[in-house]
């Protein structure tokens, strides 16, 4: 399962729909998350992906994980893989 | 006749100072008492600051014998007890102490003792721990061992309502005094959840900040916890002229309420409802108030709803009304922080001094109040109410008026 695969099914878990009911340019407004609800996907991205996400919910537009887009969070978490593995 | 309610001794310990004095000064000095944790495994936090008690060695105050039994949030609220019970000079007789009780609020409990017991059991295998680690981690142990160390013999309980506990606790000390269902009542909270299990939960919110409590402030980017405790000596009026007691603030009114709404987010009529019913429990107006310690956070959405609800609440004399949040000096104290937070609530009314919000840098326009910023102010207050709003929207706010 891809990195994309796996955070559309993280995200239709949270939003009880299916994964193919989640375009990649969907916010996660449009699909129904709330601020609450964003909490969890973080944590189930960390859980899955073994990373840690820099994210305070407090101002979720300050922190350096973008999560404006189904797209944008697959293209942050393909980046914290990358980092966290070189970091070791 | 009306029964009134006076404050007679005030005892705290917190990362400020080891007594409520040292902690008023702390407060009025507007030193920030927030530092790097220091605890096992704190390296393994993502936020490693806190309003952390150091250089305290429990040894100093209690027996080996009372250790085995006081959790930290215990140790703290016997050592409140002592000073405030020193300072009001009262003796518990045997009829006074069938008319004295305890009421404080823990939003933990005992947590340090699960934390560690927990630890021994699943992480090293242990099969058997200490014999008294019921009646340690119990959430009433702080108000049971006060009530066995003065030998206060009338109602005695806890309250947990998350952040709200120790306003609730003091709220409920007032109104028994005030109908007469208790004459002397030992009323704070207290709190010790500093602890790696303890902040590793609160990590997973993602509500706390790694780098400052900067309450009202337009970078803020969270709370900060602290711990400690504040018990005061809660008096009927005519109780302490009786003996000559000092007095050091009336307690006027008290409101609670509840929002109804969500498990974390604030809102906004349930908290302007608590504040309005706190100045109509005690017959004040809005313009009668000249401090509020505020709740205050340091999250994005608790200070501009708190903000809101002052505003909502006071009307045209919030514009008059100073507000700080001392937590940005002692950190949050959970259960107890009402508590700690009426110290500046006594120090406006008392002395005209108000406590400051520090770590201010940057003014909020949805915060547009007169916040105290960074330095103590000088001011003749009347009315100090002092707000808590929990998780799980409950609300408690008190008032204190100068006595005179």
């Amino acid at each position: 399962m891809s990195v994309n695969e796996k955070i559309r099914e993280i995200l239709a878990e949270q939003a009880l729909l299916s994964p193919s009911d989640i375009s990649d340019d969907a916010s996660l407004e449009d699909i129904g998350i709330d601020s609450m609800g964003v909490v969890e996907v973080i944590f189930a991205i960390e859980e899955a992906f073994s990373i840690e996400v820099p994210f305070n919910a407090n101002d979720p537009q300050a922190s350096a994980f973008d999560v404006s887009s189904v797209a944008a969070i697959t293209a942050a978490v393909n980046q914290l893989i990358a980092e966290q593995k070189a970091a070791g | 006749m009306t029964r009134r309610v006076v404050i007679t001794g005030q005892g705290a310990i917190s990362a400020l100072g080891a007594t409520a004095k040292t902690t008023v000064d702390g407060m009025l000095e507007g030193r920030c008492a927030i530092s790097a944790l220091e605890f096992s495994n704190a390296d393994r936090l993502a936020v490693g600051i806190g309003g952390q008690i150091k250089g305290y060695a429990p040894s100093e105050h209690f027996t080996r014998a009372e250790l085995a039994l006081f959790d930290p949030f215990t140790q703290f609220a016997v050592l409140s007890a002592r000073e405030a019970v020193t300072q009001s000079g009262l003796a518990f007789d045997d009829a006074l102490s069938l008319r004295s009780g305890v009421v404080l609020g823990s939003a933990g409990g005992g947590l340090q003792t699960q934390d560690e017991n927990y630890r021994l059991v699943y992480e090293e295998g242990k099969n058997r721990v200490h014999p008294f680690v019921v009646p340690r981690l119990m959430m009433n142990a702080g108000s049971s061992q006060l009530s066995m160390i003065f030998g206060l013999r009338g109602a005695c309980y806890t309250i947990a309502t998350a952040c709200a506990s120790s306003n609730h606790a003091m709220g409920q000390a007032f109104h028994a005094i005030r109908s007469g269902s208790a004459d002397v009542i030992l009323t704070g909270g207290s709190d010790s959840m500093l602890c790696f299990g303890g902040l590793k939960a609160w990590e997973g919110l993602r509500v706390m900040s790694s780098d400052g409590c900067r309450p009202f402030c337009a970078t803020r980017n969270g709370m900060v916890q602290g711990e400690g405790a504040a018990v005061f000596v809660f008096e009927e009026l005519e109780h302490a002229r009786a003996r000559g007691a000092e007095i050091l603030a009336e307690v006027a009114g008290f409101s609670m309420t509840a929002d109804a709404g969500d498990i974390v987010v604030p809102n906004q009529d349930g908290a302007a409802r608590a504040i309005s019913g706190a100045l109509a429990d005690g017959g004040l107006s809005p313009a009668q108030v000249g401090y509020v310690n505020a709740h205050g956070t340091a999250t994005a959405v608790n200070d501009r709803t708190e903000i809101a609800a002052l505003r909502t609440a006071l009307g045209p004399a919030a514009d008059a009304v100073a507000v700080s949040s001392t937590k940005s000096m002692h950190g949050h104290i959970m259960g107890g922080t009402g508590a700690v937070e009426l110290l500046s609530c006594i120090a406006a009314v008392k002395d005209g001094l108000l406590a400051p919000t520090v770590n201010y840098n940057t003014p909020d326009p949805e915060c547009d109040l007169d916040i105290v910023a960074n330095d103590a102010r000088e001011a003749t207050v009347d009315v100090a109410i002092s707000n808590a709003f929990a998780f799980g929207g409950l609300n408690a706010v008190l008032a204190l008026k100068r006595f005179a």
